[in-house]
């Protein structure tokens, strides 16, 4: 019966019994990576490392940065703030009250051109302390709406801006209902600049987002008048300043693309601008800013990002030689472990 | 099979005494009372009576989860967890119109998170399954009917089924014992299973059941059994039985356990009376409580720490978002493009105060990137990860038994590189419990070549030739020795073996010597009768080690009938093998009080030998005048086996006269027939009279058989700064001699002994009052604690080792006592405890698990150790042995002792450094994430607009920054396993934590604050105003959103590659893999339809990849992020390296071929140990001194 239990001679179990067929089937298989042994480079931060990567941060930095400061020099901005301007002197104590009215509302502003500008030259408008970003503005509206004019009826997401007299608002929602509403027109030498207001929104919009059989319906027909109104004949993929509009901004500070003159500027040139003085910023203490710039490579007129790669890459060559002098001066003492704290007490044990 | 009766022996009359005390009358009067209810109804088990008792199956099942409870049971466990609760609940909230981002997009990723917890757990426990379903299915002969044995699965027994278990089987429930192969329907039994003893345990059936021979006479066989109910108490059981109109008491004596196993013993015949969960085996096993790491504990405080951060950076958010909103109507503020006059309750004005409170619950959905989601589940891949590498390493397989180490819980794997102290269980651990005849002493002369472990590894240690008995041993001494084929024996020793020892010139006392091993034993031999050869089975290992060496010296015994022992030997005269029969006339014998065993036997030519073998402490004080001849050699001799680890018996003899002997064995059959209380005292009365003036023959020295590598391993631990204590349930001498052979104990040693063998606690444990013996055993036990403290206290320089007994250690495990007692066993450099009780076993782990608030790991192999196991913060299990029951309830299995120190200082070291800065990094990476949601919220006036893309949002966690952190915590090696090897001290980084402590974990947190501050801040500056493109156009917000977020993957992904010290491919696929994935992503994402992609519709293909200052930006943000952490990484490494970091550069500088260096760096780095042989070997240069100071 027991014939594979060999009569032991002692009582105690022993590791040699269990030899047998089953030997090694359970070993487990060797290879590099299930030991762990898989080959590695096991990086070290040694002087020269980390001397070379700061050296090679500051090459790379300073030139990228040098580019950038150059490319940002190259661009020509004319900035004009004129939202305190624009108002009467009579109306300076009441701009809400001027702004709501019914006055008329062209102003006129002169602009100086310092610097050549070549064409194109890029039109914006400045808005300041306007939370385009805000929550319940960047919710209300309705891709579905804008996108199809089967679903005109969608307004749900564009509460309070919705429905008027229970008929949907084309396009709905706070975004649009607050469209920017000012408009410039230029005139250099009392000849007309034309402002070129097609292909300032993006491709994608136009395709996509931005249905082409939806037409604006009971747009700024409420109790409530917004801002800026549209041609109801237009479809909306045609709408540009509504696209440019409602793609909305990262920030409450923003510039939004207006148009473009496609001719060049002249040093010296004086430019008059027109301003349908409409939007309301008043109520809030918001700045609104007319921009005429150029672009260069890296668009717009920024130099932070230059300074800020030539800081960096200064930086970078600075601690390297920093960390060749400390290298230089305090050598350090191989092994030496006398300053790991926890080995500095030979207790307990 | 033989159904005849094996053996005509009664061998119940061998053994003296020690049977079984029945139970008291108070015990039987409870039957059926409430406790006691339980009836089985004998072979009836399909009656109409028992089927209506509805006991338990004998299936057992371990598992967590049945198939119908997995789903709710394992959400539930998963959302006990405060993160996954928080994130659960969000995932509702963001169902509402309080979400800033759609639910889908928060949904998705808990969902995946979630069931891959779920799923991990279902693997598990369908191992488990798998496992109950092998125990359950094997197979065990029950009694149909007619007498007729089927073999059935173990989950079909019923109680009631007479079952028939053959030699070697496991008992496969609780039987009450009828009947066995044996006459007197004994039957031995092997416990290992239940509480670790290795010895076999007797037991007798009740007389009127022992007829039941044959199969046959089972058929007509009914009894009723009463007995208690089921319970967790192994050592007791109340019954009684009726049988044939007759009542008869039931006591322990009958129960045979289930998972015990049947040993020396053909059959037996056993009634069922406990099944499955009834059984007392499982009934003892209480659940395994579910462990956590420290690690863990630790990381949900930080998470709490980081909801902390959470509600504040909320809250501020909130009181301004508040503030902003009720100015909405004020001139000045009106912002009338939100027409807040007709806002809903969460942007009110005139309702601030809600909306307030209203936005605190979006900010609480938004600001949820800061708990990182992905964190559990990664942690638990990891872990499973890093376990599978365990299982799979081969240097922790075992070749032999065809045994690899299993984890068989994956989440205490960092806890493996935190372990302060170790308590290991000796037998199966440490040693493999099997003895081997090494060494003797006769007639002071040593005799004997062998080498034990310990002397191999100090050998080895210090590199000198090794010597044995003053001769060099001319061929390799390190373990190519001639091996000895036969089991127990490992002696070698020309002048002895092959009858060489005639011409010795004590060749009589060497007769003498080896006679008596034939003769004083319990032994019974066992002829193959087809080889010829004899074997034995033997009550232990060493007592078959001794009759083993006496038969390969040429003193075979061959046969014991109840009245003599026969033993074939040369005889000296004429020089042939003779056969010669001594007449058995006593046993005395051994107990743990007496140390010693004789025999009183009558050889042929009538003279009367008393033969006595038992331990020095005992014996050298019984020796006659005429008996020291060579007192002064063997004890020198003694000493040093002792110190090599060797279990030591002295051997001594003396001839009695008729007169002496009949005084004697009148007097020692009264004592033994006495049934007075204090027939033992009686008994041991006697024998002293009759065990004195011995003649000293020689010491014999049993090596109990270290595992391969043990010692070697525990220096390397000890170098670790490990602490090892060891918790027996062996003797004191034997625990000592461990002690020594394993080197935590060496001469020179300082040893606080607490016991209560002191003669006051004897004395009064004969009055037997028990509150005296309990007030004074209390009262010796603290003043010896106090006493050794104030001993350890006294001296500076000495190393000091506890040694406490299982009685002393009772009351030192007292609460009052408890603190004093971890105390002197804190400031101890070795600690045994001997004589422990399972339950002892777990108190002491408990003890110094929350005395000392450190890291305990418990080793064993047997049941008994079980307790412990689950008690210790990791319970290590060795799977070498049969019994499983340990390796059940343990954490890791593994084969041997010694893996234990690749598992602790490779794996350990490795999986603590990997899961602490992998948690860091993890929060690092939610924290820079989380910081720029926040700054940019204080850009939208707090009004809960994410910066981000929802689905940007969502999938930060589980997909672009995932994988690399899963890398990290698999593959990063600080330094390779052969420098942890090398460097043991490495290990104490672990021990004190040094890579988890709050500092690091608020400076990753602050390299996050860092990261993301810079990130948002550069991001902004340079997309702020001015044209984005050439075309004029600007960054809005999906362009400034993408690019952000671009930067944010880019920092956090180069940041784990500045962070890691091991690059494999695979760090390079992930690291680089997930910056990739972004990108594709963005493309995929972005060429879906805009209704589904929204902000992100061809943002990449139309916005950023055709523009020159996304890259610029981009490559300028990250770099500028990263400087600050790479250049504090560059100081750190350089100055004020830890550990790791100065190994590394000692590999860095090829300075580990160089042992000098490596030995310069050790040395300094390792504070001196004391225990271990590396100590050993110091504390050896000046050994003799010592060693004479201690025997004046």
């Amino acid at each position: 019966m027991n014939s594979n239990t060999p009569s032991s001679s002692t009582g105690g179990p022993g590791s040699a019994d269990s030899t047998g067929p089953r030997r090694n089937t359970k070993r487990p298989k060797y290879s590099r990576f299930s030991q762990q042994e898989l080959p590695a480079c096991k990086p070290i931060l040694t002087p020269k490392w980390v001397i070379s990567t700061f050296l090679l941060v500051g090459i790379v930095f300073i030139p990228i940065g040098i580019v950038s400061l150059l490319a940002s020099r190259d661009v020509v901005e004319i900035v004009d703030r004129y939202e305190t301007h624009c108002i009467p002197s009579e109306y300076q104590n009441d701009k809400l009250g001027y702004i709501q009215g019914p006055q008329d509302k062209t102003c006129y502003r002169t602009l100086t051109v310092r610097k050549h500008m070549k064409q194109p030259i890029h039109v914006y408008y400045q808005l300041d302390s306007f939370y385009q970003n805000h929550r319940r503005y960047v919710k209300s509206r309705s891709d579905q709406q804008l996108r199809s004019a089967k679903n005109e009826g969608d307004t749900d997401p564009c509460k309070p801006e919705a429905t008027v007299d229970g008929r949907p608002i084309v396009p709905c929602g706070l975004i649009a209902w607050s469209l920017f509403n000012d408009t410039y027109s230029l005139t250099r030498n009392n000849q007309q600049l034309n402002i070129n207001k097609t292909n300032i929104s993006w491709k994608s919009d136009r395709d996509r987002k931005f249905g082409k059989n939806v037409f604006p319906k009971n747009f700024q027909n409420g109790t409530l008048v917004g801002g800026g109104t549209l041609d109801p004949s237009l479809p909306l993929n045609k709408q540009e300043d509504l696209m440019v509009w409602m793609r909305t901004a990262a920030l409450p500070t923003f510039r939004k693309l207006y148009g473009r003159i496609e001719v060049d500027l002249q040093v010296g040139d004086t430019i008059n601008v027109t301003i349908s003085n409409n939007y309301n910023t008043y109520s809030f203490n918001g700045k609104k800013k007319l921009v005429l710039s150029t672009t260069s490579w890296l668009g717009g007129k920024n130099e932070f990002v230059g300074i800020a790669y030539l800081t960096v890459g200064g930086l970078s060559v600075g601690l390297a030689i920093l960390f060749a002098l400390i290298y230089l001066i305090k050598p350090r003492r191989l092994g030496d472990p006398s300053y790991l704290s926890w080995n500095q007490n030979p207790g307990g044990h | 099979m033989r159904t005849g009766r094996k053996k005509k022996i009664n061998f119940s009359k061998i053994y003296s005494f020690k049977r079984g005390k029945g139970p008291s009358k108070d015990d039987h009067s409870q039957i059926g009372g409430p406790g006691f209810s339980r009836v089985v109804f004998c072979n009836e088990s399909d009656g109409l009576e028992s089927s209506s008792r509805n006991y338990v199956t004998n299936y057992v099942r371990t598992t967590k989860y049945t198939a119908a409870s997995f789903l709710p049971k394992s959400l539930f466990e998963q959302f006990r967890r405060v993160a996954n609760f928080y994130f659960l609940v969000t995932g509702i909230l963001s169902f509402t119109s309080l979400a800033p981002y759609s639910a889908v997009s928060a949904i998705i990723p808990l969902i995946i998170v979630i069931g891959a917890t779920m799923v991990k757990e279902g693997i598990e426990d369908w191992r488990r399954k798998q496992q109950d379903i092998e125990m359950n299915n094997r197979k065990v002969k029950v009694h149909k009917s007619d007498g007729v044995f089927h073999h059935t699965e173990w989950k079909n027994l019923k109680v009631g089924d007479i079952v028939k278990v053959e030699k070697d089987e496991f008992f496969p429930a609780d039987l009450l014992l009828l009947s066995s192969s044996y006459e007197d329907a004994i039957c031995y039994v092997e416990t290992m299973n239940l509480d670790g003893e290795t010895n076999l345990k007797l037991k007798q059936a009740l007389e009127v059941t022992s007829y039941l021979n044959e199969d046959e006479d089972i058929k007509n066989f009914r009894a009723l059994i009463k007995c208690e109910d089921p319970n967790a108490n192994l050592y007791s059981f109340v019954g009684s039985m009726e049988f044939q109109e007759q009542q008869y008491p039931l006591s322990p004596q009958q129960l045979l356990l289930r998972d015990s196993k049947l040993r020396n013993t053909d059959h037996v015949y056993g009634a069922v009376i406990f099944t499955g969960h009834d059984t007392k085996v499982i009934q003892n096993s209480t659940d395994p409580p579910s462990k956590r790491s420290k690690i863990e504990k630790k990381m949900d405080k930080i998470i709490y720490f980081l909801f902390g951060v959470l509600f504040l950076i909320a809250f501020i958010g909130s009181v301004y978002f508040g503030v902003v909103t009720k100015n909405d109507l004020k001139g000045g503020h009106y912002r009338w493009y939100l027409q807040p006059e007709r806002a809903n309750i969460f942007f009110d004005p005139d309702r601030a105060p809600a909306a307030a409170i209203y936005h605190f619950l979006t900010a609480l959905l938004l600001y949820s990137y800061l708990i990182p989601i992905s964190l559990y589940v990664s942690i638990e891949i990891v872990k499973v990860l890093q376990s599978i590498f365990i299982n799979q390493d081969v240097n922790m397989y075992f070749e032999e038994a065809d045994k690899p180490a299993h984890a068989r819980t994956s989440n205490l794997n960092e806890e493996l590189g935190q372990v302060d102290t170790i308590l290991s269980d000796k037998t199966g651990t440490l040693t493999c419990n099997s003895m081997e005849f090494i060494k003797c002493s006769i007639a002071g002369t040593a005799y004997g070549y062998g080498v034990t472990e310990v002397e191999k590894a100090m050998a080895k240690k210090k590199g000198s030739p090794l010597k044995v008995n003053g001769k060099g041993l001319v061929d390799d001494p390190f373990g190519n020795m001639k091996k000895s084929t036969v089991k127990g024996f490992n002696f070698d020793d020309d002048r002895i073996m092959n009858g060489h020892w005639i011409t010795e010139p004590y060749s009589n006392i060497i007769q003498k010597f080896f006679r008596l091993l034939a003769i004083c034993h319990t032994a019974i031999p066992d002829i193959d009768e087809h080889r010829g050869n004899v074997t034995y089975e033997a009550e232990s290992p060493d007592e078959a080690a001794f009759v083993v060496a006496a038969r390969e010296i040429g003193f075979e015994f061959f046969k014991r009938t109840q009245t003599s022992v026969s033993v074939n030997e040369l005889d000296l005269v004429s020089g042939k093998r003779v056969e010669r029969s001594y007449k058995l006339l006593n046993i005395i014998e051994f107990n743990s009080t007496r140390k010693r065993m004789s025999v009183i036997v009558r050889d042929e030519e009538g003279k009367l030998l008393l033969l006595c073998k038992g331990a020095d402490s005992v014996m050298f004080e019984r020796l006659g005048t005429n008996g020291r001849e060579f007192e002064e050699e063997t004890i020198k001799h003694v000493n040093e086996y002792a110190d090599a680890g060797l279990r030591t018996l002295i051997l001594a003899y003396r001839e009695l006269n008729e007169e002496e002997f009949e005084e004697f064995d009148k007097k020692f059959s009264e004592a033994k027939n006495s049934v007075s209380a204090d027939r033992d005292a009686l008994i041991d009365e006697v024998t002293e009279e009759i065990e004195k003036d011995l003649i000293l023959l020689g010491a014999t020295a049993v090596e109990d058989k270290l595992q391969l590598g043990v010692p070697e391993c525990i220096d390397k631990l000890a170098q670790a700064g490990i602490k090892i204590w060891v918790l027996t349930g062996d003797k004191l001498e034997t625990a000592i001699n461990i002690g020594y052979a394993c080197s935590l104990l060496r001469q020179g040693m300082k040893k606080i002994a607490i016991t209560l063998e002191n003669p006051e606690i004897v004395a009064l444990e004969k009055v037997g009052d028990k509150n005296a013996i309990a007030k004074a055993s209390k009262q010796s036990v603290l003043k010896q604690i106090t006493e050794g403290k104030s001993q350890v206290a006294a001296s500076r320089s000495e190393a000091f080792a506890l040694i406490i007994d299982g009685k002393s250690l009772a009351y030192a495990l007292d609460d009052n006592a408890k603190k004093s007692f971890l105390e002197l066993a804190m400031v101890c450099a070795s600690v045994i405890c001997c004589r422990s009780s399972p339950k002892q076993k777990a108190l002491v782990t408990r003890l110094v698990k929350e005395g000392t608030n450190r890291t305990t790991l418990a080793i064993g192999d047997g049941a008994n150790d079980v307790g412990m196991l689950q008690e210790a913060d990791i319970g290590i299990g060795i799977s070498g042995v049969e019994g499983m029951q340990a390796v059940m309830s343990s954490d890791i299995a593994i084969a041997q002792f010694r893996y234990l120190e690749r598992l602790l200082l490779v794996h350990g070291h490795w999986c603590y450094r990997r899961i602490s800065s992998m948690i860091c990094y993890f929060f690092y990476k939610n924290v820079t994430f989380g910081i720029t949601i926040f700054l940019y919220e204080a850009y939208t006036s707090f009004s809960g607009q994410p910066a981000y893309n929802d689905w940007f949002l969502s999938l930060y966690n589980v997909f672009f920054t995932s994988l690399p952190v899963i890398a990290m915590g698999v593959f990063d090696q600080d330094v390779s396993a052969r420098f942890c090897l090398k460097f043991p001290l490495l290990y104490q980084e672990g021990v004190q934590n040094l890579l988890f402590t709050w500092r690091r974990i608020i400076g990753w947190m602050l390299n996050g604050v860092c990261s993301g501050v810079i990130i948002f801040f550069f991001c902004k500056e340079a997309l702020s105003l001015p044209a984005f493109k050439k075309n004029g156009k600007i960054a809005e917000y999906q362009i400034f959103g993408a690019t952000m977020y671009t930067c944010v993957v880019w920092v956090v992904n180069c940041q784990m590659a500045l962070a890691i010290s091991y690059f494999t491919l695979i760090q390079h696929i992930t690291i680089w893999g997930g910056i990739a994935l972004w990108y594709l992503f963005l493309l995929a994402y972005g060429a879906i339809p805009p209704s589904i992609s929204t902000t992100a519709y061809k943002v990449f293909v139309e916005s950023l990849a055709p523009t020159p200052s996304f890259y610029v930006v981009t490559l300028f943000v990250v770099i500028s992020a990263l400087i600050p952490y790479y250049s504090y990484n560059a100081i750190q490494m350089r100055f004020f390296p830890m550990f790791h970091g100065m190994i590394q550069w000692i590999r860095h500088e090829g300075h580990s071929e160089d042992p000098e260096y490596c030995d310069m760096v050790r040395q300094r780095s390792i504070r001196p140990t004391t225990v271990g042989f590396t100590a050993r070997s110091l504390a050896r240069t000046n050994p003799l001194e010592d060693r004479n100071q201690k025997q004046r």
